[in-house]
């Protein structure tokens, strides 16, 4: 039956090695196989890749076509075409900054600098105004780079304000570490978008008379005031597992809280706690797709206003199988970074 | 400035800055608030609550009409988040158990396919998962006429879910009080088989007497109940179904998002549970003659729940947090009912404020519960 | 006279346990002077609390004639000039050898890098550990590891050093390496308090041997007279288990 002997064996020993396993075996090839004849018909057989709308109306199959009518809409909201080079510039500019700054030979001060550079570019990008770009207003920002920009910019901020934050629950003083805990747990105890709505509907009365703050800047603060409170608990987790006798050297040594702090026990206590930091920002990317609620345009609110495009309608499944790809892509790739980084700290037992 | 040098001093004020400026912040903020609802000629207060609401709600478990008050507008929205936070916690609780036990299965396919339902699920954002289960209902699945029977009592339309149900029988409505009754001699049995224990050194069982408990009475009610069999099944009447259990597309799909969302979270929970328990423990459990289904059910399972119930928890009161997205898909829940409401009182304040107290309170009386229970079923160490 | 160090009546309560009860102890400059006792009778405690780790009710504590209290300033001024070794070391882990010795002076002390590691080096010489400089604490041995906290400290130029249990952790054919490098240190003249169960090093090194029991000092007498003639059973008690 099998060609090699081998193969008969892994078969014997991982789908066939008691009755029960061979019979779920056998249920789940029969019912994968219909699934990918299914698919199959769905995606290739049955699809429109090449036509129209009333094309896809008439086919059974995928409508592939509405994608490649609608990507660039998607992906980029209502950013003035001739001008679409400029977010993808910045898209690929970020995402070989984060690639480079993966790497733990790089995890140092002038990666820093080049994030605070990659910052200014994207805005100048981004905004235009000078160098002879054209102005392009935020309200036309959308797609892809606005979810990546409240991503960013959301970590950015958050991250060292969780840090504070974390420290300010395990402080000595009570006012502080009851004004922490109590923020941390509020915050927690609050679904995202109840702070969304705080964002669009509070934050304007929250303002004196006539100033008014972008929308998009209301939504950033809401992120990261829930984000911080998320990023605090995991840097609390690092705190806990640094051995008192680290305090103990530092203070003995003659160096104050923030010399303590910031040398001997954060440098640690960060490295220690990157796993859940990293699932956190993955957490946190796919919460910002919940900006569609107070009418934000970023990946998934354009992939709803393509939907609605009378001209090519019902083509929804299609529309979020290709955004939930992207989502996918970005957060599987952070998940499979954070899992070799645990291993990789377990495997060396103490960080250096 | 020798008042400075004291550590003591210097912590007090601290304390005493950060108070100032919190308590200046929260002025600003609040005149800012007081002065532009002055504007808009909006009044501070909860007194909008016992108004007319004018408008429907839905689907309701209490009866709502659209000339009744706010607050019992509310009120509805907050049941309709209990209801789906509390089938949705149970669902993705036992499926979560079963992908995570399955994701470590001996059996090459299953676990690989345990695992890629996880992966794929857990990376794609809840909000486009909703709205791709909501588009199944409205827009794949056929109309009432030709609606979907995949088994016998279920079909799937453009209207939602219909189910085969137990028909309106006073047996059937105590049933629920039975489960309740079983749960308290649980307790029960629980309670004498640790006496036992600590008596003769003998465990008692648990969970056979609570099962026979609630088959017997369950039957001895049934009998005494001349022994109704009838079940309520869907049918068709004109452009709708009659009978069963109706569950609308919004409901269904919000159930169905939320419960595969968590259910990946909960998996990989149970599986880093199980992972957790030392190998020792198989190694020991299988030098005394237990098979592997044994070892996991007696030895691994019980120690691996230890570990797994804190972050259980939190995901519990993930599901419910995440069913506020409901809003997105239009099931009345409780933000749902006050996003409404927001829109047409413009009470923004006191809706928000409301919103996150709701929650808060969930969050917390739910933490309270399940530390208890943690607290209960924590290895006795000395 | 020249006391560097001068405890008073010294009293601590851990919540409702008292740790230290009225302890008076009074140490020349240059003296050498050991602690012993059984587990829990407070002579970490009492060690710690000359650079303030802990914090005491009542008496006072003087170092160089300056008293204790919670002024930030007089407590980071202390604490240059007291040095400690841990039982446990506590090296920096996510830091070098050279690292973890320079950090205090360019931070502590404000000195530039390379006055920083020119110190540096010098006391790596001096504990005999130079060519481990560039490796990291979970690279090496205990008594390594311990040679190179004492040389972290002494970067400080301390004219005190508390040792509190240096050589507890240690597996027995380091301990020899450690005890070498305090001796070394004891004959240039350093003010040593060590908290210690090394009798041999006791005996060569000691101008004075403590003994405590339950928070109180029972016995405080040279090193002949509490070898050859202690005065109270307890320290008899003591020895006798410690010795056979």
């Amino acid at each position: 039956m099998f060609k090699s002997k081998a193969l008969r064996t892994w078969c014997h020993k991982n789908l066939f090695n008691s009755k029960m396993n061979s019979f779920l075996s056998v249920v789940i090839v029969v019912i994968l196989f219909k699934f990918l004849s299914y698919f199959y018909a769905w995606f290739v057989t049955n699809a429109v890749w090449i036509g129209d709308a009333a094309a896809c109306r008439e086919a059974s199959g995928a409508c592939v076509v509405f994608i490649k009518e609608k990507y660039n809409f998607i992906l980029f909201g209502f950013y003035p075409r001739a001008e679409i080079y400029r977010p993808i510039l910045c898209i690929v500019l970020l995402l070989s900054l984060v690639i480079y700054s993966s790497y733990e030979k790089n995890w140092k001060k002038c990666t820093l600098i080049l994030w605070a550079l990659l910052f200014l570019v994207s805005t100048i990008l981004m905004g235009g105004g000078i160098f002879s770009l054209p102005i392009v207003e935020s309200d036309q920002w959308g797609g892809l780079p606005l979810t990546l920009i409240l991503s960013v910019v959301g970590i950015f901020v958050s991250y060292p304000l969780g840090i504070v934050l974390a420290l300010g629950r395990r402080s000595k003083m009570p006012i502080i570490r009851i004004f922490s805990t109590c923020y941390i747990e509020l915050i927690r105890g609050v679904p995202m978008i109840s702070l969304l709505f705080m964002s669009s509907v509070m934050f304007p009365l929250f303002l004196p008379e006539g100033v008014v703050i972008d929308k998009i800047i209301r939504a950033q603060i809401a992120i990261i005031m829930f984000v911080c409170a998320y990023m605090a608990e995991v840097v609390r987790g690092g705190l806990q597992a640094i051995p008192r006798g680290q305090y103990e050297a530092a203070e003995a040594l003659g160096l104050n809280y923030f010399q303590t702090m910031r040398l001997v026990i954060l440098p640690q206590a960060l490295k220690v706690v990157i796993p859940p930091t990293v699932n956190t920002v993955i957490g946190m990317f796919k919460d910002t797709s919940l900006v569609i609620i107070i009418a934000l345009f970023d990946l998934m609110s354009t992939m709803k206003t393509a939907l609605k495009d009378p001209e090519w309608l019902g083509f929804n499944v299609e529309g979020y199988i290709f955004i939930a790809l992207i989502y996918f892509m970005f957060c599987f790739s952070m998940g499979k970074y954070s899992r070799t980084l645990e291993k990789k700290f377990n495997r060396k037992g103490t960080l250096t | 400035m020798n008042f400075l040098k004291s550590e003591k001093n210097r912590e007090y004020l601290w304390q005493v800055l950060f108070t100032l400026s919190i308590i200046a912040f929260f002025t600003f903020i609040l005149r800012n608030t007081q002065s532009a609802l002055d504007k808009q000629g909006i009044a501070s207060g909860f007194s909008f609550l016992s108004q007319e609401a004018g408008f429907e709600i839905g689907e309701s478990i209490i009866d709502f009409f659209s000339d009744d008050t706010y607050q019992l507008a509310l009120l509805s929205g907050f049941l309709n988040t209990v209801k789906v936070a509390f089938i949705g916690n149970i669902l993705a609780l036992a499926l979560g158990f079963i992908v995570g036990v399955t994701s470590l299965s001996d059996n090459y396919l299953v676990a690989k396919l345990s695992k890629f339902y996880v992966e794929s699920i857990r990376n794609i954002p809840l909000i486009l998962q909703l709205f791709f289960w909501y588009s199944i209902f409205t827009e794949v699945f056929p109309s009432v006429r030709s609606a979907l029977n995949p088994i016998g009592g279920v079909y799937l339309s453009n209207r939602g879910l219909y189910l085969v149900s137990f028909s309106d029988h006073w047996f059937f409505n105590i049933l629920p009080l039975i489960g309740i009754l079983s749960v308290v001699a649980f307790f029960f049995f629980k309670k004498r088989s640790i006496k036992s224990l600590e008596r003769t050194g003998v465990a008692r069982k648990i969970f056979l007497p609570t099962l026979l408990f609630f088959i017997l009475v369950s039957f001895a009610l049934w009998l005494v109940a001349g022994l109704p069999r009838e079940l309520s099944w869907p049918t068709l009447a004109g452009f709708n179904f009659e009978g069963g259990v109706h569950l609308s597309p919004e409901f269904s799909s919000l159930l169905i998002g939320l419960v595969l969302y968590t259910s990946a979270f909960n998996a990989e929970i149970v599986r880093a549970g199980i992972l957790s328990v030392d190998h020792g423990q198989w190694e020991a459990a299988s030098s005394l003659g237990l098979n592997k289904n044994q070892t996991l059910s007696l030895i691994v399972i019980p120690q691996a729940l230890r570990v797994a119930i804190p972050p259980l928890i939190s995901q519990v009161l993930n599901l419910t947090k995440n069913s506020s997205l409901a809003v997105a898909i239009g099931y009345p829940d409780f933000v749902s009912v006050a996003n409404t409401s927001l829109n047409i009182t413009g009470q923004a304040v006191e809706l928000v404020l409301l919103i996150m107290l709701v929650y808060l309170s969930i969050s917390l009386s739910t933490s309270l519960v399940m530390n208890i229970y943690n607290r209960s079923v924590t290895l006795k160490e000395r | 006279m020249n006391q560097v160090i001068e405890i008073k009546n010294l009293s601590k309560w851990f919540d409702d346990f008292q740790v230290l009860k009225d302890i008076n102890l009074n140490v020349k400059k240059g003296e050498k002077i050991v602690i012993c006792g059984p587990s829990g009778s407070g002579k970490s405690t009492l060690i710690r609390c000359v650079n303030r780790l802990e914090v005491h009710q009542e008496g006072s504590v003087r170092v160089n004639g300056i008293e204790l209290t919670d002024n930030v300033e007089v407590i980071e001024s202390t604490r240059k000039v007291v040095g400690m070794v841990f039982q446990h070391f506590n090296l920096f882990p996510h830091l070098t050898i050279l690292e973890n010795l320079t950090l205090a002076p360019m931070w502590a002390k404000k000195l530039n890098k390379n006055e920083a590691l020119e110190i540096a080096n010098k006391y790596l010489d001096i504990v005999q550990i130079a060519d481990q400089a560039h490796k990291y604490p979970g690279q090496l041995s205990g008594g390594q590891k311990q040679r190179v906290a004492i040389a972290r400290s002494l970067c400080l130029k301390p004219e005190i050093m508390l040792f509190d249990e240096p050589t507890s952790a240690l597996d027995p054919e380091m301990v020899k390496e450690v005890l070498d490098v305090m001796t070394k240190l004891a004959e240039e003249g350093m003010t040593m308090i060590c908290v210690t169960h090394e009798m041999g090093f006791a005996k060569q090194v000691a101008d004075r041997m403590v003994f405590m029991d339950e928070g109180k000092i029972v016995e405080e007498s040279s090193p002949e007279e509490f070898f050859n003639n202690p005065k109270s059973e307890r320290t008899k008690k003591f020895l006798n288990q410690i010795l056979h």
